[in-house]
């Protein structure tokens, strides 16, 4: 973003010893000596400092940063309520009824019975000191319920993720490299995973699940392992694209010619060339992991209640008396929701940058 | 080019086999019990399914022969009767599923229209000032609104949506397609159906301007950086003729390529977005069919979908050649 000055070596100022070696020439009065303008970084380095640069990656790292520590390490701290227990102290409420008793001198009285009721659980409570965020229609604390929701939702995006970059890898690597019948074979696959209608199939195998009947909470584990086998296609065409790319330079047909064996060749030398735009894309689909978590437990097919998700508790939505009047139940979720995916793209987005400078957005 | 067409029908052909099947195979993991009890359950809830249709539906699908061998042969009566336009009856709406798809299509169509006639005309101006003053502070503007509008979920965004400009401003009606107690006709009609999907419209505009936003400016970065702008600019032409003659035009290849991959799409509907203002699209209308099993209706809106998405890859590769004249057939 701010980048102004493209030198990759804009510091001259500070001396490197290890750029000093013997045998240079005397240095005369009042020059510099080139190597001592030059500040030998690493690429890693210079990738940290290109990303550091940008401020939109700082904010979005602030943001993961802060909503991880909240996640996990906010009930530790907060463990006044728990996630699926509801506030049993619900406030006493009184009604009366009212009796017409006649006396026995004629006259009639009108008798009131005082009628207290203590509610069973503390339902809608606003937000106050006991409840940050108040209770929802159950009794639940709005606010534990975050930290564990965020904890589902967070915790299997990432597992969803890492598992379809690991087969994207495998299965792209394996078409580029071999090519011929492998590669079609794979390709077409890709084509076909690529037309299924996502969030449809999903509903589908949502009905499956309850027909298995699979208890809640263990649901959305089921449903992400299925989207993992239906959108690893996107990563192993990208994986493919380089491979095909990459098997041509120089450097591959060093590697041939020094008789490496294929697995080395594959995962030494052309896997380590794919990471930036992997580690890229697995960043932003970071991000749209979590929105498709959370839009299948918003449509009641993942996690379900009492277990906490971000979407589940936005799925209260759907009762329009919680809609119009209690935001303090569905809407930080919601929040939630959103600066999760918004670090994960200002992450992924800074990276690119950082990572590929010739890709510069 | 037409042995081209040719091969890439008939590799679509393939792409839907495939589709269908994984679709079918999906179905048949259902119990047959749950679609018992499920039937029994639409039956009792005042919905009435037909003895006949249900047992049409069992011939269809082979339901009740669960061996390797059954399920071939319910794929194949089924794709049998799929080539005789047969999608079977839906129990839900009580229609060939065929007519239902059609019937609710054109809300779902209408509405997404209308939004990306606005996304684009929005997204390509704000894209184009961008990428021309890269690093500005109209740079700025432009990716945060990127990054946001992709980063927005659905579902809490038109809540959100309902929440303050119906429910609470009451300036539009908060669901529904029309108001029908009224008795509007002729342009009143049309107006009020007009303010009824008001709010569907931003939703969808707003949550996906953003990927189109950030295409045209990656586009018009790639095109600024060419060398026949740096020709362009050699010759003394002015900034804006360069910009709007020689870059815009070749920027607008990728958009229209785009467009004719979107357009069959734009007949899918948005399932959420739908629900949530309880419009009678084909998005809505598929959900509430996923959710009490109408297994002819979830099939048959599965392979229109990977239908539309198949014509959509095909007609954006064929765009890509006629807007491109250097695209050579692969």
């Amino acid at each position: 973003m701010e980048e102004k000055d493209n030198n990759l070596f804009p510091e001259t100022e500070e001396f490197n010893p290890m750029a000093e070696t013997e045998g240079v020439a005397p240095i005369e009065e009042g020059e510099k000596p080139l190597d001592r303008n030059v500040r030998l970084m690493s690429p890693g380095r210079m990738v940290a400092r290109r990303f550091f640069r940008s401020k939109l990656s700082i904010i979005g790292l602030v943001m993961i940063l802060a909503l991880l520590l909240f996640c996990w390490f906010g009930p530790v701290f907060y463990s006044r309520w728990d996630e699926r227990i509801p506030d049993s102290n619900g406030q006493i409420e009184y009604n009366y009824k009212t009796f017409q008793v006649e006396a026995a001198d004629g006259t009639t009285y009108e008798v009131r019975q005082v009628i207290e009721v203590r509610k069973g659980t503390n339902t809608f409570a606003p937000p106050g000191p006991d409840h940050l965020l108040g209770t929802d229609d159950s009794g639940l604390d709005v606010f534990v319920r975050l930290m564990y929701g965020g904890r589902v939702s967070l915790s299997i995006s990432f597992i969803a993720v890492f598992a379809i970059t690991i087969i994207g890898v495998i299965l792209g690597g394996i078409a580029g490299y071999f090519g011929g019948w492998v590669d079609n074979v794979i390709m077409r696959l890709c084509d076909i995973l690529m037309c299924l209608p996502g969030l449809p199939i999903l509903l589908i195998l949502g009905s499956i699940l309850d027909a298995m009947e699979v208890p809640g909470e263990s649901r959305i584990y089921y449903l992400m392992i299925f989207l993992t086998i239906f959108s690893w296609a996107g990563t192993a065409r990208l994986v493919r694209g380089q491979i095909l790319f990459l098997r041509e330079q120089e450097y591959m047909v060093a590697a041939e010619a020094m008789g490496f064996s294929t697995s080395r060749k594959i995962f030494k030398h052309l896997v380590p060339n794919v990471l930036p735009q992997l580690i890229v894309s697995m960043t932003l689909s970071l991000g749209s992991m979590i929105l498709y978590e959370a839009s299948l437990s918003y449509l009641g097919l993942g996690t379900q209640a009492p277990n906490a998700s971000w979407g589940t508790m936005v799925n209260l939505t759907n009762n329009e008396d919680i809609l119009r009047n209690y935001f303090n139940i569905w809407g930080p979720p919601g929040i939630c929701i959103i600066i999760a995916v918004l670090g994960f793209n200002f992450v992924g987005d800074g990276l690119r940058d950082a990572l590929d400078p010739k890709m510069r957005r | 080019m037409l042995k081209y067409i040719l091969k890439r029908l008939g590799l679509s052909v393939l792409i839907l086999i495939g589709v269908s099947l994984i679709v079918y195979i999906l179905i048949r993991c259902m119990p047959v019990s749950f679609v018992e009890s499920k039937i029994a359950a639409m039956n009792q809830g005042g919905v009435q399914v037909p003895k006949e249709t249900v047992d049409a539906m069992y011939e269809m699908y082979g339901l009740a022969d669960s061996s390797f061998l059954g399920i071939l042969k319910g794929y194949g009566s089924w794709l049998n009767a799929l080539l005789h336009f047969d999608l079977g009856q839906s129990f839900v709406y009580g229609d060939s599923v065929l007519n239902v798809i059609v019937e609710h299509m054109g809300v779902s169509f209408a509405i997404a229209f209308i939004a990306i006639i606005f996304e684009y005309l929005i997204a390509i101006p704000l894209g184009v000032t961008a990428a021309t003053h890269q690093y500005s502070v109209r740079d700025y503007v432009v990716t945060i609104i990127v990054m946001v509008g992709i980063s927005l979920p659905s579902f809490f965004f038109a809540r959100v949506l309902q929440n303050v400009f119906a429910l609470k401003l009451g300036w539009f009606p908060s669901a529904g397609m029309e108001n029908t107690a009224a008795g509007y006709k002729g342009i009143f009609r049309l107006l009020d159906q007009l303010k009824h999907i008001a709010l569907p419209l931003i939703a969808m505009v707003i949550l996906s301007i953003g990927g189109t936003m950030r295409y045209m400016r990656t586009n018009m970065l790639e095109v600024l950086n060419s060398d026949y702008i740096r020709t362009a600019r050699a010759k003394g032409l002015k900034e804006s003729k360069v910009i709007y003659k020689h870059a815009f035009r070749n920027t607008m290849i990728p958009i229209v390529t785009m467009m004719a991959g979107i357009l069959p799409t734009l007949f899918s509907g948005a399932m959420i977005t739908e629900q949530i203002f309880d419009l009678p699209g084909i998005g809505n209308v598929a959900l509430k069919a996923t959710v009490s099993a109408d297994i002819p209706f979830i099939m048959g809106y599965n392979m229109f979908l990977a239908i539309l998405s198949v014509v959509g890859v095909l007609l954006s590769d064929l765009m890509y050649m006629v807007v491109d004249p250097r695209v050579k057939l692969a």
